[in-house]
């Protein structure tokens, strides 16, 4: 029971961060380490993220 | 033609096979057995109950019934049958990765994503207004139309361009019918963009006017997302949920504070008539279309769609606990006679008209060929994001057409009839509703307004107020405690706030648009980081819709009355020019034994609309045909009489004004929608004649990604990616953790 209601809440919190995108930092840490690049920080990372957005606007029908 | 032509590819004629899964079991033969029972079951008790109380439930599982059949049986059809789909062809997700646009994505993540922007306003607006017919005829085209002509066309234009690297739908008309066709579609696209703007902002005014507490609510929602904004770019980077968890928390706060401004100063001051609040939108939509998208634009989306899924959710749950009877006719008299107050007209075509988004909404097609196919990770995965994505949206419009059959009939006519013909006091709405035939008194509608704490409820047109109130009816029956109020405001906030987000996007979206577009001629202005002409075309754009607003707003007709028949022939004019896109396609493929899949809904569509079109242009009904009404306004004029709803001479230039440019409009979508098509039957004719003709589709790649197709994965797929995973070696799998 107990197990079930925290693997739901793992599936949940999974869903939110990559519906979100915030589950996309984690990945781009996994990648620099794998290549070994040095990865740049946080802030700079969702800066460039975000300003990639200005050029692709995301559209929402009516 | 572009450089990269093929021809037909070597994988269209060795087909895969659908996945194992396909045989019936007899397990899966007597759960498919059930479901299509209990489907039936439903579908009869809506057919023959007459005159006594109807449970909504029959016709929320009458709905989702028919969808599982669909797709299960027909999605599944098309996606392996009709369009081939090959899962060891790369997605462009896979070949062309850059984290940015093309991104492979998890299914089920972008399976809300895509809901996230195909959902909107229409599939709650147009159900309601088309109930004045009744709930029978709206529930049946929602549920039929979703099936065969709506998920179709989503599902067909996403694989179409996923095979195309992510085109556009007007490109893709260009490269595939034609060049004539495709100026003709990117024209009629912009126009119909600036029409649906217009019409969305018009909802939100008719639901803002007057209305301290929602104005209080809505404006806070700028701040709020301002706020959010610089949280993500400077306090904490990154942490969406966070922020978004604070934003929801102070919308709410912003709703219980509208509840106690309202009889302050502060709600005189935010009582805004119409014409201001139409100011306040154009301004508004011209900052946010020049601000950078991090400050505003991307903030307020997070809101918006956290609020819609909550409440979407919120609603499903709270009929199955409510259980609310339809206080709606099955068929209205309107329906048959086509003199309804909401909107003039018969059934056919104007309930077909009305109901656009969630049984079929072109506009989906610019999102179907847009974001989601550069993002998809393997093709099979198409049924699950294109079709079911739109069953989705369409179970959404089933549970608007519900909220609004719900309430007191009576209240539900005097608040979706224009002011010119409620008078706008309860004493002369009550008369007006009694002369339609629906029990109601004064003291009953101001009841009704007093529970919502608003001034009053008489010609609250545009849809959204009449399902705000179904639903605080639904929401405090479910949960108890009273609340209307409360719940009232929640559900204006909520859909003032998605209709807004809409408005931001499309206005930035119809500016890439322009700037692309002119730049063909002028290099400079397409150039997206030259600050003047960003300037320039949002101006243009927010211009277009706000003037489009404004006349709506001041109408003496009604705006909603007058616009909203605009606005539905134009998205389906949208849908048939997708979906011819889709049949030429079909037939250039070698595939004409399979065009009938989007040749059906097509030719229907046609009829639709065009029966539609001619109405509104030719029609001598002057309540209907625009050229008419503009002919009697414009007489009675020339001989010095005012009309009603027309209060004096200039509000006679008004209508005649408005009247003929609807009707200029109106008539120009149609003949756009026809060049197209005219323009693909001459392609369609050359393609038969040969058997099958080259396209640009690209060249199959293997692919190197092992996904599930469905939204859970099936034991033989966790198998395969179990499989996957050793080959490749442990950490190099994204999809390890998640498949449980």
């Amino acid at each position: 029971m107990t197990a079930a209601v925290v693997r739901a809440w793992q599936g949940v919190r999974w869903y939110l961060r990559e519906f979100t995108g915030e589950a996309r930092w984690d990945r781009y840490l996994e990648h620099c380490a794998e290549h070994g690049h040095e990865p740049m920080t946080r802030r700079e990372y969702e800066r460039r993220r975000s300003d990639a957005l200005e050029a692709n606007p995301i559209s929402r029908c009516c | 033609m572009s450089s990269s032509v093929t021809t037909g590819s070597p994988a269209n004629d060795d087909a895969p096979a659908p996945p194992a899964g396909g045989r019936l079991t007899p397990r899966s033969i007597a759960i498919w057995g059930l479901v299509a029972a209990v489907g039936a079951v439903c579908w009869t008790v809506l057919a023959l109950a007459r005159g006594e109380t109807v449970s909504a439930l029959w016709v929320l599982f009458a709905a989702l019934c028919s969808y599982a059949i669909a797709y299960r049986f027909y999605a599944r059809f098309i996606t392996y049958r009709v369009l081939q789909v090959d899962d060891r062809r790369a997605t462009p997700a896979e070949r062309m990765d850059n984290g940015i646009d093309f991104d492979v994505t998890d299914r089920r993540v972008l399976f809300g994503h895509h809901f996230a922007a195909i959902a909107g306003a229409g599939p709650l607006v147009g159900p309601v207004l088309a109930a004045q017919m009744g709930y029978l005829p709206g529930t049946i085209w929602i549920v039929v139309g979703v099936i065969f002509a709506g998920a179709v066309q989503d599902l067909t234009v996403l694989f179409f361009s996923m095979r195309r690297n992510g085109k556009s739908l007007g490109q893709m008309v260009r490269e595939e019918i034609g060049v004539v066709g495709g100026i003709a579609a990117l024209i009629a696209v912009f126009a119909i963009m600036i029409i649906i703007l217009a019409v969305l902002a018009l909802i939100v005014v008719n639901a803002l006017a007057e209305s301290p507490w929602g104005v209080f609510s809505i404006a806070l929602t700028i701040p709020i997302a301002l706020f959010m904004g610089v949280y993500l770019r400077r306090l904490r980077p990154g942490r969406v949920l966070e922020a978004t968890g604070i934003g929801v928390a102070l919308l709410l706060l912003a709703i219980v504070g509208g509840g106690l401004i309202e009889d302050t100063g502060l709600g005189d001051a935010l009582t805004l008539s119409k014409e201001w609040l139409v100011l306040a939108l154009v301004v508004y939509g011209f900052v946010a279309s020049v601000l950078p998208v991090w400050l505003l634009l991307t903030p307020r989306d997070y809101l918006s769609t956290f609020m819609k899924i909550g409440v979407i959710v919120l609603l499903a749950i709270s009929l199955l606990i409510a259980r609310p009877v339809l206080q709606a006719e099955a068929v209205t008299d309107f329906a048959r006679e086509g003199t309804g107050p909401v909107f003039a007209g018969s059934l056919f075509p104007f309930v077909f008209i009305t109901i656009a988004c969630g049984a079929l909404s072109g506009f989906h097609a610019l999102i179907a060929s847009g974001t989601t196919p550069k993002m998809v990770a393997k093709e099979s995965q198409v049924r699950l994001i294109g079709y079911g994505g739109m069953l989705m949206e369409s179970f959404v419009a089933i549970s608007a057409l519900i909220a609004a059959c719900v309430i007191d009939q009576g209240l539900y006519f005097a608040m979706n009839s224009p002011a010119g013909a409620t008078g706008g006091t309860a004493e002369s709405a009550a008369a007006f509703i009694n002369g339609l035939g629906f029990d109601t008194t004064a003291q009953t509608l101001g009841a009704a307004a007093a529970a919502v704490q608003e001034d009053t409820l008489i010609s609250r047109t545009g849809g959204a107020p009449t399902l705000a109130v179904g639903i605080s009816q639904i929401f405090s029956d479910a949960f108890g405690g009273g609340g209307q109020a409360f719940w009232y405001h929640f559900a204006i906030m909520f859909e003032a706030l998605f209709i807004l987000t809409a408005v931001d996007a499309g206005t930035r979206v119809g500016r890439f648009m322009l700037q692309d577009t002119i730049g063909n001629v002028w290099k400079k202005f397409g150039d997206l980081s030259w600050r003047p002409g960003n300037i320039i075309a949002s101006a243009v754009v927010v211009g277009l819709w706000g003037s489009v607003l404004y006349i709506g707003v001041t109408d003496p007709l009604g705006g909603v009355n007058q616009l909203f028949p605009l606005f539905g022939i134009a998205n389906q004019l949208l849908a048939a020019i997708a979906l011819t896109l889709v049949t030429v396609l079909l037939i250039k493929h070698g595939k004409l034994r399979y065009a009938w899949v989007s040749g059906i809904p097509l030719v229907w569509d046609l009829v639709v609309t065009m029966t539609a079109s001619y109405q509104k242009v030719f029609s001598s009904d002057p309540r209907v045909g625009y050229f008419q009404q503009r002919q009697v306004y414009a007489d009675a004029r020339d001989a010095g009489e005012v009309l009603a709803p027309a209060t004096d001479m200039s509000e006679m230039d008004q209508v005649v004004f408005n009247s003929t440019l609807n009707g200029v409009l109106q008539a120009l979508f149609a003949v756009l929608v026809l060049v197209v098509v005219v323009n693909a039957v001459v392609v369609i004719a050359k393609a038969i004649m040969v058997g099958r003709l080259p396209t640009t589709e690209e060249p199959p790649t293997p692919s190197r990604l092992v996904e599930p197709a469905g939204f859970w994965a099936t034991p033989e797929e966790k198998e395969a990616l179990a499989e996957h995973q050793r080959l490749v070696g442990a950490g190099a799998g994204r999809t390890e953790a998640e498949e449980k």
